[in-house]
């Protein structure tokens, strides 16, 4: 029984990434560096119809039409950053699966320096405090079972 | 007392978000056009190439954008909302065919009547992505002065149409009648 579930699942598993190869096989560009910028590029935008991939991994026709524009743009000679602010412009920082810090979201970029800060706080008063009370109290009542 | 309260209302505080969140639509992508210069275009009328349409033509008055295709099921069901609204003459309805079929948009009009001033034929949908257009129907309304006032997404309803667009459109005449 498991076998078989072991089974159907590399089999699923087989199945879905040959599905995700099939996208956009065609090289854009001859140039090694420029098609290794066309891919890094597809591969951060997101497509927003089918909200949980990347314009590189769908084959909705937004999605071509979106690669396109990245394809003309480097070829125009523009730089990441511009073909990023360009997508920005026209879909909002949602487009962008590595999103940037912006005055909006602050909070939940130093959420886990935050966090860290009030960890270590609380860690440092209780060790401090059982630091003090042991001074204070030898032989208080964890000290005497001991 | 205090170190019982404060985890107690940080807790609440975070339910709160996560419940809040719970109820938002993450196919809803707010758009950053609002309040900004609409994208401007130039592109063929789907009913006759040799005349363009343009959005410069618009400028100085409030007008609407509706973006659809015959390969949409949404736009059928909004369609009777927009022949409604068409009836009002509030505003010119302008359509954005995208990325369609143009003798089937054609036929489409001539079946289920035509509620737009005039249709751009954007067969690229190059004009589509500099509206930052994701998904058929969405509807923007563009102020007297060529900013984007408002986004409608998914099909609106004559409902959306009195409660997002009227007043908006009123208040975009109002403030457009003080300067003159």
């Amino acid at each position: 029984m498991t076998k078989a579930l072991h089974a159907l699942l590399v089999a699923l598993v087989v199945a879905w990434s040959g599905q995700a190869l099939a996208i956009d096989t065609e090289r854009a560009f001859d140039d090694p560096v420029l098609q290794t910028r066309y891919e890094n590029l597809n591969r951060e935008l997101r497509c927003l119809v089918c909200q949980n991939q990347t314009i590189a991994d769908s084959n909705a026709p937004l999605a071509s039409d979106l690669r396109r524009e990245v394809r003309e743009m480097i070829a125009a000679g523009k730089t990441d950053a511009e073909i990023r602010t360009f997508m920005i412009d026209r879909y909002g920082d949602f487009v962008l699966y590595r999103p940037r810090m912006t005055a909006g979201n602050f909070l939940l970029w130093g959420a886990p320096v935050l966090l860290l800060a009030i960890g270590i706080f609380a860690v440092v008063r209780v060790v401090r405090r059982r630091a003090t009370e042991a001074d204070i109290d030898p032989a208080g009542p964890e000290a005497g079972q001991s | 007392m205090w170190k019982y309260l404060v985890p107690f209302g940080l807790f609440v505080a975070l339910g709160a978000f996560l419940y809040v969140g719970l109820y938002r639509d993450p196919r809803y992508v707010p758009s950053p056009l609002i309040g900004k210069p609409a994208p401007e275009f130039s592109l063929p009328s789907l009913q006759d190439a040799a005349y363009p349409v343009s959005s410069k033509e618009l400028i100085g008055q409030p007008w609407v954008l509706n973006v659809w295709g015959t390969w949409c099921g949404g736009c059928r069901a909004e369609h009777e909302t927009l022949l409604a609204i068409s009836q009002q003459k509030v505003v010119p309805i302008v359509g954005l065919n995208w990325k369609d079929d143009n003798a089937a948009a054609q036929q489409w009009l001539r079946d289920l009547g035509n509620p737009y001033a005039a249709v751009a034929e954007d067969r690229e949908g190059r004009t589509a992505i500099d509206w930052g257009v994701y998904g058929a129907p969405e509807t923007f309304l563009i102020g007297p002065d060529g900013i984007v006032l408002y986004k409608h997404i998914a099909p609106m309803t004559i409902e959306d149409w009195n409660k997002e667009f009227l007043p908006r459109i009123q208040a975009a005449r109002a403030s457009k009648g003080n300067q003159s």
